[in-house]
């Protein structure tokens, strides 16, 4: 066998492996969970970051894109915390988990409601709250899960009762302030009791110019009968970098509505994995990706039909402005066993530049018979007849162009049902369109 | 308060010649009315005077209130007080029809300086609107003309009219797709709206609809130009004989 010689490390390699030798002293954990990082960081040191000829990265060759590696965010102080409300968000009013830096602080943290249980990884690390029992596999092809393996300094056990019903929606964020551009890895385990009903807001946010690179990986698993919505919003300055994960198992009659909605960012990976393992369990994605500047998005999804009679459907809306690229791989196994799976996958485009794009990447394997399955990819302009319309009213082009783009994503949002939701996506919207359009 | 002189203008996609020498004027206060076959170019001439940029100009001019308006886009239009009632309003999913109207209605004031409107004046005013075109309220919560039947459409167009106070109104077609009684609301609507500072250009291939909304001319359309121009009786004419010997006429 010839002996293929190891390309040479790039600077954001270099500065990983030196990150981690930095902080690893730092970071929390049992000997066990030592053992994993250190397991995780040879791991990466041996494979390198992925690139274009792994499948699973194809669109998203991390090693040419990821141009450089920032050192791990330190604590920050309990004021500069509570100073640092994002000027953008138009708050929902929620039960509040808030993260800074990538540490949770308990103490600026809401009361919780009765049935929910959070415990820190950082008050509890010498084995009290194992957010660590889940090792992630160590693969290039996960390489979201091992960076976070090597480098997790915190994260939240959440709990639900089985039968708790949640009114106010959790709302876990990890915001990034100070200065230098960092790194911060947190993860997150949320366990979902039989027939609970709960509203999770997973929020990463830093200020608009900022170049901090944070990575997240959520474990969530929902009991029998219990209903689960789920947002992802990924609000990062004009040079983040977010690489983040969601690893999901559906029991029986279990259902999930998982909202993705990315905004901001330079480079940003949301991987989303689901294993619907138990029978009339359903799952639901609808992703909004707003996109501009030079900016790289990618969703990458795999989701598991096991058993019969589940469902799954997946829409996907992306907006497109300057040199903005997109990607969405959206792959549906259906295993043998699962006959009567109905699984539905669309992805939908608004293209409003030359040089922008989107990659649309289905891909269905089945080997059951008695299924229904479909996909489809669109990528269309603004309708010249709509904007025609619009302006023969009076509204300037640029508005009327600002409503058609608000329109083509306003349907997924809309499909939410609840104003309080719907009013502050749509903020998010118009937000993003007057920094950006 | 409007004047197409020698229009000539093409299909800007594939070059075909479809307005040929158009002349029309029509004075402040004055209703006319534009009839002819399908076909003759009715529905073109209309968003051609709205800016709709699928047509090129190849000759002529259009002259609003004295001055050309060929180099300004349709918001530019609408905001000096042109209205286009659409023969086909298009339907806009995830555009919601209220706050369509309360866009278009701040836009143009502010085109012309004045102040924006708060939405308890904005919905006052539609309210007022929809109950005198006798339109639900609820199907203004609705995406602009989704799922609106044909009458329904048309109605909203005239709502928008209302509106929008515009000085040029234009209505294409108004009367397709309505039956007798929408029909009536909808002429009383626009009838409601004329004024001496204020002028309509209606186009209707029926009699029908100017037996409700008198016009003070009448001119025929035909293979894009106007070939014959008379009073009210001239729609009488058509109504019996047909075009063919309008169009022998000319020919
Ligand atoms: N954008 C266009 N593309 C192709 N053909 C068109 C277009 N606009 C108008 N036409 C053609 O021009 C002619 C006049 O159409 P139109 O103005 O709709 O007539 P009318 O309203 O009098 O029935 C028709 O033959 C029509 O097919
Ligand atoms: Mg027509």
């Amino acid at each position: 066998m010839t002996q293929h010689t190891k390309p040479p490390q790039t600077p954001a390699e270099e500065a990983l492996v030196r990150s981690y030798g930095d902080v690893v002293g730092r970071l929390h954990g049992t000997p066990e969970i030592t053992r994993n990082r250190d397991d995780a960081i040879e791991m990466i040191k041996a494979s390198g970051l992925p690139t274009r000829r792994n499948e699973y990265w194809h669109y998203t060759d991390l090693r040419t894109r990821l141009r450089s590696f920032a050192g791990v965010a330190a604590r920050p102080d309990r004021n500069v915390a509570v100073e640092a409300v994002n000027p953008r968000e138009k708050l929902v009013d929620a039960t509040r988990l808030p993260m800074f830096n990538g540490h949770y602080f308990t103490d600026l943290a809401d009361n919780l409601p009765v049935g929910l249980d959070v415990q820190a990884f950082s008050d509890n690390a010498d084995g009290g709250c194992d957010v660590s029992a889940w090792v992630p596999d160590l693969k290039n092809e996960d390489f979201i899960g091992t960076l976070n393996a090597a480098f997790f300094r915190d994260g939240l056990k959440i709990r639900l009762e089985e039968n708790a019903v949640l009114e106010r929606p959790v709302r876990i964020t990890n915001m990034m302030v100070g200065e230098t551009p960092a790194f911060s890895a947190v993860r997150h385990l949320v366990s979902i009791g039989k027939c609970a009903k709960a509203t999770f807001i997973q929020r990463n946010a830093a200020p608009l110019q900022s170049a901090n690179q944070t990575n997240a990986v959520t474990r969530l698993d929902i009991g029998e009968g219990a209903e689960v919505l789920w947002f992802v919003v990924h609000e990062g300055g004009k040079d983040a970098v977010d690489l983040s994960q969601i690893r999901v198992s559906l029991a029986t009659d279990a259902k999930l509505t998982l909202y993705i909605m990315n905004a901001g960012g330079k480079l940003v990976r949301q991987e989303v994995i689901v294993d619907v393992a138990g029978e009339g369990a359903d799952f639901q994605l609808r992703g909004v990706n707003l996109l501009a500047g030079d900016s790289h998005t990618d969703i990458t999804m795999v989701v598991d039909h096991r058993v019969p009679d589940t469902t799954s459907t997946q829409i996907i809306r992306n907006v497109v402005l300057d040199r903005a690229q997109g990607v969405f791989q959206g792959q549906i196994r259906v295993y043998r066993e699962a006959q009567k799976t109905d699984a539905k996958m669309a992805c939908n485009t608004l293209l409003l530049s030359d040089e922008g794009g989107f990659s649309a990447k289905p891909e269905l394997e089945i080997f059951a018979d008695d299924v229904q399955c479909g996909h489809g990819a669109t990528v269309t302009e603004i309708d010249s007849g709509y904007l025609f319309y619009l302006m023969s009213r009076g509204i300037p082009e640029l508005e009327a162009r600002g409503l058609l783009v608000k329109a083509f994503v306003a349907e997924i949002i809309e499909e939410l049902d609840d104003d309080a939701f719907v009013e502050a996506l749509e903020n998010k919207l118009d937000n993003w369109f007057a920094e950006n359009g | 308060m409007l004047e197409i002189k020698n229009l000539h203008a093409k299909i800007a996609e594939d070059g075909t010649e479809i307005i040929r020498g158009l002349d029309l004027t029509v004075k402040a206060g004055e209703v006319a009315a534009i009839m002819g076959p399908n076909g003759s170019g009715k529905s073109t001439l209309s968003y051609i005077l709205a800016g709709r940029d699928d047509y090129e100009i190849t000759e002529g001019d259009i002259l609003y209130d004295g001055k050309s308006i060929l180099g300004m886009d349709p918001a530019e239009r609408a905001a000096a007080g042109l209205f286009l009632a659409f023969q086909y309003p298009v339907e806009i999913p995830g555009v919601a029809t209220l706050e369509f109207l309360k866009t278009a209605l701040n836009a143009q004031r502010r085109a012309r300086g004045q102040d924006e409107l708060k939405i308890p004046e904005i919905l006052r005013r539609v309210k007022e609107a929809a109950s005198s075109l006798e339109m639900d309220m609820a199907m203004l919560k609705r995406p602009l003309n989704v799922g609106f039947s044909g009458g329904e459409k048309k109605r909203a167009e005239i709502l928008q009219m209302k509106l929008l106070e515009p000085k040029m109104c234009v209505l294409d077609e108004t009367d397709s797709g309505l039956d007798i009684d929408a029909l009536k609301v909808v002429s009383e609507g626009v009838n409601a709206l004329r004024s001496p500072d204020r002028a309509f250009l209606v186009i209707t291939h029926y009699q029908r609809l100017l037996e409700h909304i008198v016009p003070d001319s009448v001119h025929v359309l035909y293979r894009g130009r106007v070939i014959k121009t008379g009073g009210k009786e001239l729609a009488l004419h058509l109504e019996e004989h047909g075009y063919a010997d309008v169009i022998d006429e000319a020919a």
